[in-house]
């Protein structure tokens, strides 16, 4: 299989080779005119069908490294690193992306499926598809180059001799987020290849009007959505598995995920105002541009050894490729800007400070500049080494003073946005729309510092009092927004509330799935303030002992120690109290493990989460002193909400990309309530008449 | 109401604050790139005498920037969690700033620059009555309601 394997990889180079050069110099014949021997609209599709086959080559590839897992093959160096005889199913398919070469194959395979679709749907727009083809193909063979000569999935074992087992996967990997997270993370990474795909080819072939723009929004939507996912998914596997009572530790593979993500929504805001008002062109351009690149270059940071990395597991020394890689796209970004300058010209500008444009223009300012600090944040331990020797580390104690300011300024612009009209927004507007936000504000922040807040104390007690405050605000702007539309739904056709909710976000799924989805980010705003009131406190445990946090009394029932093929473990049961009153029915067992392949040990943390609070149980080990286990228990407030938060922002992502009703139907609708009572009544803002639905 | 449920089921202080504060400034210096309190892994040889020794400072006497310098001097200056305000250090903590201000200004300024090259609207110079003034906006405003998508 490793054979088979091998030539799928090569067969996918030269196909991917074949779609780029021919894809190429067809683009090149169309663009120049004449004739010549070859058609080159034949030498086009003949070159689309390259790329159709170059991902049933790719998946041939990543299905015998899968294969091979399975069958436990030994003489694969890869299966030997990454898998064991008794590693389970589901953890075994998780080994295709817990390696270096492996997480590559996965990437591959997903550019190719993503090239897969759009090749597909080419018909929508053909010479553009053929751009954007080429492009992705340029992508592939970088891949597949590196696949084939500088990291092969398939090369034999070392020495030669192939043993009887393998090393097993690493244990902070065994862990049901770990078969989805990753591809999550990845479908993102990858997925932004194709908007700035088409954006790159839009511009090398003068692609005249906004066109591209509605094609690739919802790739783009997609893509945003999947590396959303991935992100609070890797969030919660840091969360559940690394045991130290947080979920985010600006590590920079976890920055390396999150500097795509921030321009990517810079872009997704930014993007609207070139589609409505044809402005921010060459802005647009070089935000998808910045995306992809830092998709790249997050790559390089998390394998190259560049920085360090408590979860960096696929380090190597392929960073000159991608160093190399990052270089070429940028040269070629740079040139077709500079040629096709002219053709990025805005047809309008902004007109005033207080305008939607202006608040996407903060917007846009203020994700860069959070993206800017991750950066530099990333980077500058490698730059202090450079200029002083010595290593500065920058931890959370760094970022927390620098990037949540900007979280927060952001968390405002959210509620701040839609608010503003287009163009420009009277007084008269503003007083109407920021009244009720701002008078949410003043409550929450009063009723915070009655309640006993006391932010001038405590830097993180301040932030999480002006996030509860904002988030209070942003939250009645979204819910008076709806209100204000279901309102008028309701009037002119009759229905009850949640049927006119319902047809109201029907009518323009992208500004309620928008809506939504600043919903879900309010709440993950309130988890995030939560953070500041977390304790913890810890003991040595023997049977029947207790521990107090918060409101809990915890009871060690027992310490127990158990084997099976895979690990040894050793965990402790605690029953859970809240004054007086057994909480769990079952006791919570915190557990460390140790994998037997490898000697590994891993934390299986306990956790009983509530709207409120996490109760969350660690095993830390023996007492060097006593030998008893200690416990350490953390009470971490409001976390529940991130995971709620994210199920919201997907839930909205999902009704933006939801055609809106189609304008016949919605002008059926608003016929019948011409003829209601509410006739002739003026439309709120999302209730328009004729144009209703026509926002995709 | 979110705020209200925090607020009314935490207590403010933490009796060890300054262990906790100081514990979060320092990283564990096995290797691990955890911060000090944090680091969990089973037998880390480092931080577990690290912890001894800041209770023992804290016990001792030892203002925060003394425990602090105490560290440093003994791990070196990695065992800091976040970079000084002093040399090359203190641009880690400048440079966001100042690139967000000089972006924020800037955009500002453009923003107003474009403003004033606007062009003025064909009816600007025209007298219109307060009334007709009072309908237009509500036109306008009517208009633009009505027809943002986003």
């Amino acid at each position: 299989m490793a054979a088979f394997g091998s030539f799928a990889l090569l067969i996918g180079l030269a196909l991917a080779a074949y779609n780029l050069f021919a894809g190429g110099i067809a683009l090149r014949m169309l663009a120049v005119g004449g004739t010549y021997r070859v058609v080159p609209d034949r030498l086009a599709e003949t070159a689309r069908r390259a790329g159709i086959a170059g991902f049933a080559a790719v998946t041939a590839a990543a299905f015998a490294l899968v294969w091979s897992v399975f069958h436990n093959d030994f003489s694969i160096e890869y299966i030997v690193e990454h898998s064991n005889r008794a590693l389970p199913a589901a953890y075994k398919f998780a080994a295709l992306w817990s390696g270096q070469e492996g997480s590559l194959i996965l990437w591959a395979w997903l550019l190719a499926g993503y090239g897969f679709v759009l090749r597909l749907t080419h018909k929508s727009d053909v010479k553009l598809h053929a751009y954007a083809g080429t492009i992705l193909a340029g992508v592939q063979v970088f891949f597949l180059l590196l696949l084939n000569f500088a990291t092969h999935p398939f090369a034999g074992v070392r020495g030669g001799i192939v043993p009887e087992d393998g090393n097993g996967l690493n244990p902070l990997l065994q862990y049901p987020e770990m078969v989805i997270h990753p591809p999550m993370l990845y479908l993102g990474y990858v997925g932004f290849t194709v908007p700035f795909a088409f954006a790159l080819g839009a511009l090398m072939m003068r692609y005249p009007g906004e066109k591209w723009i509605h094609i690739t929004r919802r790739w783009t939507m997609m893509t945003w959505m999947f590396l959303t996912i991935g992100i609070f998914l890797g969030m919660h596997w840091a969360y559940a598995v690394l045991g130290w009572g947080g979920y985010w530790g600006w590590d920079p593979v976890e920055n390396a995920s999150l500097m795509p993500w921030l321009t990517g929504t810079a872009f997704l805001h930014s993007v609207m105002m070139q589609e409505k008002r044809g402005m921010m062109k060459q802005w647009n351009v070089w935000l998808i541009f910045a995306t992809f690149m830092l998709s790249i270059l997050g790559t390089l940071l998390t394998r190259a050894g560049l920085v360090s990395s408590v979860h960096a597991f696929a380090e190597s020394s392929i960073g000159g490729w991608f160093v190399s890689f990052l270089v070429i796209v940028m040269s070629v970004c740079l040139f077709t800007f500079i040629l096709q300058k002219d053709h990025l010209k805005s047809e309008h500008r902004v007109e005033s400070l207080v305008s939607r444009e202006s608040s996407f223009l903060f917007n846009n300012l203020v994700l860069l500049a959070a993206c800017f600090t991750i950066l530099w944040g990333t980077l500058f331990p490698v730059l202090s080494e450079y200029v002083e020797g010595t290593k500065t580390t920058l931890s959370g104690a760094y970022y927390s003073h620098i990037a949540v300011p900007i979280g927060i300024f952001l968390l405002l612009l959210t509620g701040v946005g839609p608010l503003l009209a287009w163009r420009a927004s009277s007084f008269k507007s503003l007083r109407r729309n920021f009244i009720l936000p701002g008078i949410a504000f003043a409550v929450t922040a009063i009723v915070c510092l009655v309640a006993g807040l006391k932010p001038w104390k405590d830097e993180g007690v301040f932030y999480s009092l002006m996030t509860f405050s904002l988030a209070a605000a942003v939250a009645t702007a979204i819910g008076s927004e709806f209100l204000r539309g279901t309102g008028v739904i309701h009037r002119q056709t009759g229905k009850n509330p949640l049927a006119s909710v319902v047809l109201l976000v029907r009518r323009s799924t992208r500004r309620y799935g928008g809506y939504i989805v600043h919903f879900g980010l309010v709440i993950i705003f309130i988890g995030f303030a939560g953070y500041a009131f977390n304790r913890s406190t810890e003991q040595a445990m023997a049977a029947g002992d207790t521990m107090h946090i918060g409101p809990y009394t915890l009871v060690n029932l027992g310490n127990t120690q158990e084997s099976n093929a895979n690990y040894d473990s050793e965990f402790s049961q605690l029953d859970v109290y809240e004054n007086g009153k057994k909480v769990l029915d079952q006791p919570m067992s915190p557990e460390k493990r140790v994998y037997a392949v490898n000697g590994q040990p891993q934390t299986m943390v306990a956790n009983h989460s509530t709207m409120r609070w996490d109760l969350y149980l660690v095993y830390e080990g023996r007492s060097s002193v006593n030998g008893l286990p200690i416990i350490k228990a953390f009470l971490n407030p409001l976390v529940m909400w991130i995971w709620v938060g994210l199920a919201v922002v997907v839930v909205g992502t999902l009704v933006a990309l939801t055609p809106s009703l189609s304008p016949a139907r919605s002008a059926a609708t608003v016929a019948v309530a011409k003829h209601g009572p509410m006739a002739g009544q003026p439309a709120p803002a999302g209730v328009s008449m004729s144009t209703a639905g026509g926002g995709d | 109401m979110v705020a209200a449920i925090v607020c009314f089921s935490l207590a403010a202080t933490d009796s060890a604050g300054r262990f906790n504060d100081l514990g979060h400034q320092m990283m564990c210096t096995c290797g691990c790139s955890q911060v000090l309190l944090e680091c969990n892994h089973v037998g880390c040889p480092v931080s577990g005498g690290m912890r001894q020794e800041l209770s023992d400072a804290i016990a001792g006497g030892m203002n925060d920037s003394l425990v602090l310098q105490s560290f440093v001097q003994k791990y070196g200056a990695v065992v800091l969690a976040a970079p000084t305000t002093q040399g090359f250090d203190l641009v880690a903590w400048i440079m966001p700033f100042a690139v967000a201000a000089v972006a924020l200004v800037g955009t500002i300024l453009l923003v107003r620059n474009w403003a004033k090259h606007t062009q003025v609207p064909a009816t600007a110079g025209k007298s219109v009555s307060p009334a007709q003034a009072k309908a237009d906006e509500e036109m306008r405003l009517r208009i633009r309601r009505e027809t943002e998508l986003e």
